[in-house]
């Protein structure tokens, strides 16, 4: 089973449900309310919040599960790359692996997306074409998010100029952690109006980039997620991979269990996004298991789940060769990036 | 939207074949396995109702062989040896349960039902830490606090129930021995197996004979380990009944005595309290091992500001609990230990129905054998119906409301029982408040159900008396030790 995106599901911006400007309008109407409002939230008990993730760390996924859990995750990756040195030959290369990602086997599916620096979007664009893979790009003075709004602004324009499916934003976490929760809301807004395309057809997913590693409580991540989700995020993703700690188990169980609080209140659904850190089969699945528990099948498709990677995707290759012929090969069996 | 059928987890069940079930039992008597004097008695697993083995139930002549053997090991061995050579000993034993760990915890799940997991992860590790734990002490009694020279009693006659029959075991035992003591041990009637693994682990510890003693049986052979005239110190766990029928008989002779009873924990949740980590909490206090845990957390007390959220949340995490075979390493929530105790809670069930409150529980689809119970909520019960009153000891939850603090004081304080009791709030003041006022043995603060040897165990009121675990509980088997 796999889920290949229906390329036509994100650009017609179509979502379920009300949209958050109905619930929770006032919240935004001044920093004070948007801060009383954010410090309302429930807490989150950090001993309680990790032991439940190490609890469901502990699920055994064996044979179909096993199976089922490969090829989802496999759907689910944002096959990245994310350095300076990245050059439009190392993109159309990467772009081939998202594409098929296992040649001896036509039977894997492809990623969900190739995930890369805004100049290069194009070259992704391109090499993408006719596939349905969607070609997400960094934005906002990625990953440190220290500049200007207006450079910023332009930095998203030109991402989703070059043919940007879906962007990536980082939060201004220097703003968040002053407690200038309204200046981060009304960025994250401006930011989502940017990525409207010029040619009016329609508007570029928005992902909004929390870097819980530098928020550092599950409280912060708690209150980020849902000023993120009331300033329009279609998606919130823990981190940049360039902070350590990046995704873990608890900061992503947060994440989630907003995700499901803001549907039940809103009607909204956003999606959640995982990324960096998570390099193993075993990662990739005991998240999953972590949807599956948390919010329920509803998120368990690449439209509202994605795992932000770049070696995951070798070692969710190999155990998948393994699954098939019952022996492990080796590195030269899965190709270099 | 709960388990969803995207994502279906395989069955991942725990082999048996690393246990080895004998099909027959004798009584573990002066460092052998020898035949009992009486009758035999079935053990099944309540999973399947298959019957797992035989076992023996000790006579009152098989009794005093064990007690005579335990009370010779203590006058010409145990007594005498130097504290850190029994020290080595209670090291060994702790060594070999972790590296039999896999063996305890299918054989556990197999004869108690409590899901592979939860042993695992919980009962067979924490045993170990208990031998751990007191191994290190039998060296230092002289420096617990206890006084400058405390000594053992002698013979200790236990008798521990079906719940946590390793641990509870453990919880027993180690202390026991750590403070020379020597033991006549009673497990449960329908959860004798893992007491007889460790006695064969004693033997591979090279405990010297005698030192422990495995009787089995059912509530007569307790009684002739508990009325033995040369038996100096009793420790029982189990019901309130039988814990009051055991300080009658004790009473008025030189025997000592602790009682670890029933309970009907109050958990409290606050309006302020972390609700998604509270509501793991409530599970896990309830419907940890089935629910049946004496410190088990069955009066949900939740502030009336948020108790539609809060069991809203709750039902829906109820939902994705996985029931049914416990050896299944996925499964969170397993069988009901006997017919016997099913019964109860099925009658406890009704009257609560019948007296008004309102009964829910999930689509759970129950095995067609064995003993099941789906886990369960009431909700609108007062404080007068039965279900908030009497010890169901299974997986159903009571759910009562508050308002202020003062009235959740005085309604988790209006029990006969007082073994633990749960505050959740983000509030470190109101934590320590609240605390200071409940009269339960135990307060956890934002967690439910976390056991440590290092921590004393015990009751209030008819939760019963003295301590387990920690400093406090070496003073139970020293005299002259308060």
């Amino acid at each position: 089973m796999t889920h290949v995106l229906d390329p036509g599901t994100l650009a017609a911006g179509t979502r379920p449900g009300p949209g958050p400007g109905t619930a929770f309008d006032d919240v935004t109407r001044s920093d004070a309310a948007l801060r009383a409002f954010l410090h309302g939230l429930p807490g989150v008990d950090q001993v309680g919040a990790e032991q439940r993730a190490a609890t469901l760390g502990t699920r055994s996924i064996k044979t179909t599960a096993k199976a089922w859990a490969i090829d989802t995750a496999i759907s689910m990756v944002d096959l990245t790359t994310l350095e300076g040195a990245d050059t439009p030959g190392r993109v159309r290369s990467l772009a081939a692996k998202a594409r098929r990602p296992d040649p001896t086997d036509p039977t894997a599916p492809s990623v969900a997306a190739v995930c890369v620096y805004g100049d290069l979007a194009g070259v992704a664009k391109e090499a993408l074409a006719d596939t349905g893979i969607h070609v997400a790009a960094v934005a906002t003075a990625f990953p440190s998010g220290r500049a200007s709004r207006e450079v910023k602004l332009a930095d998203v324009r030109d991402a989703v100029a070059n043919g940007a499916d879906e962007i990536d934003m980082v939060i201004d976490r220097g703003a968040f952690l002053a407690g200038r929760y309204l200046e981060v809301f009304e960025e994250v807004v401006a930011v989502k109006e940017a990525c409207t395309r010029p040619d009016g057809t329609g508007s570029a997913h928005l992902k909004v980039i929390l870097e819980t590693g530098e928020l550092v409580t599950y409280d912060n991540a708690r209150r980020a997620s849902w000023l993120a989700m009331l300033a329009g995020a279609d998606f919130i993703k823990t981190s940049t991979g360039k902070v350590s700690p990046a995704a873990t188990l608890p900061v992503c169980l947060v994440m989630l269990e907003a995700v499901r609080d803001f549907r039940a209140a809103t009607g909204t659904q956003v999606g959640v996004k995982p990324a960096g850190g998570i390099r193993t089969t075993k990662d990739a699945v005991k998240h999953l298991v972590l949807v599956n528990e948390t919010v329920g099948a509803d998120w368990l498709s690449p439209d509202w789940f994605r795992l932000g990677a770049s070696s995951l995707l070798n070692d969710l290759l190999l155990q998948r060769q393994k699954l098939r012929t019952g022996h492990y090969s080796g590195p030269d069996h899965v190709s270099v990036d | 939207m709960t388990t969803s059928p995207l994502f279906e987890y395989a069955p991942a069940p725990e082999s048996r074949s690393i246990v080895d079930v004998r099909p027959s039992y004798g009584l573990f008597v002066d460092g052998e396995f020898v035949d009992g004097s009486g009758e035999t008695m079935k053990t099944v697993n309540p999973a399947t109702e298959e019957v797992l083995s035989e076992v023996a139930v000790g006579t009152e002549a098989d009794v005093d062989r064990a007690v005579r053997a335990a009370r010779r090991a203590f006058t010409r061995v145990w007594g005498p040896m130097r504290p850190a050579d029994r020290g080595k000993y209670l090291f060994r034993i702790a060594r070999i349960l972790q590296e039999r760990a896999r063996e305890f915890a299918v054989l556990e799940s197999l004869d108690n039902g409590k899901p592979i997991r939860e042993s695992r992860d919980v009962d067979v590790p924490l045993a170990a830490a208990h031998f751990f734990s007191h191994a290190g002490w039998a060296d230092k009694l002289a420096h617990a606090g206890l006084g400058p020279d405390p000594r053992p009693h002698g013979v200790a006659g236990q008798v521990i129930p079906w719940n946590f029959p390793l641990l509870m075991l453990a919880w027993k035992v180690a202390p026991a021995l750590a403070t020379g003591n020597t033991v006549v041990l009673k497990p449960a009637e329908t959860t004798p197996l893992t007491a007889l693994l460790f006695a064969e682990v004693c033997r591979q510890a090279d405990l010297p004979p005698g030192v422990v003693n495995v009787v089995t049986g059912a509530g007569d052979t307790g009684r002739a380990v508990v009325e033995h005239a040369d038996v100096d110190k009793v420790a029982f766990t189990g019901s309130t009944e039988v814990g009051r029928s055991i300080a009658r008989a004790v009473a008025g002779t030189r025997k000592v005595l602790t009682l670890e009873l029933g309970g009907k924990a109050a958990n409290i949740v606050f309006d302020d309290a972390p609700i998604d980590q509270a509501v793991e909490g409530i599970v896990r206090g309830i419907f940890f091992n089935q629910g049946h845990v004496c410190c088990a957390g069955s009066r949900l007390l939740v502030q009336e500001s948020v108790h539609d959220e809060v069991i809203a949340s709750l039902q829906r995490r109820i939902g994705t609990l996985r029931v049914g075979d416990p050896l299944d390493k996925n499964t969170d929530v397993g069988a009901i230990n006997s017919a016997e105790q099913l019964a109860r809670i099925r009658e406890l069930s009704e009257i609560g129905e019948a007296e008004g409150a309102h009964r829910w529980q999930p689509a759970c689809d129950l095995p067609d054998r064995g003993f099941w119970f789906p886990p369960t909520v009431f909700t609108d019960v007062s404080p007068a119906h039965r279900i908030a009153r009497d010890e169901v000891f299974g997986p159903v939850l009571s759910v009562l409301t508050f308002r202020t603090p003062d009235e959740a004081v005085a309604k988790a304080n209006n029990t006969t029982y007082g073994l633990s009791a749960g505050i959740w709030t983000e509030k470190g003041s109101r934590i320590l408040a609240i605390a200071d006022r409940l009269r339960a043995g135990v307060v956890w603060a934002n967690t439910f159900n976390q056991f440590d040897p290092t921590s004393p165990f015990g009751g209030y009121k008819q939760s019963g008396y003295g301590r387990e675990g920690g400093r406090q509980g070496l003073a139970a088997y020293l005299r002259g030790a308060s």
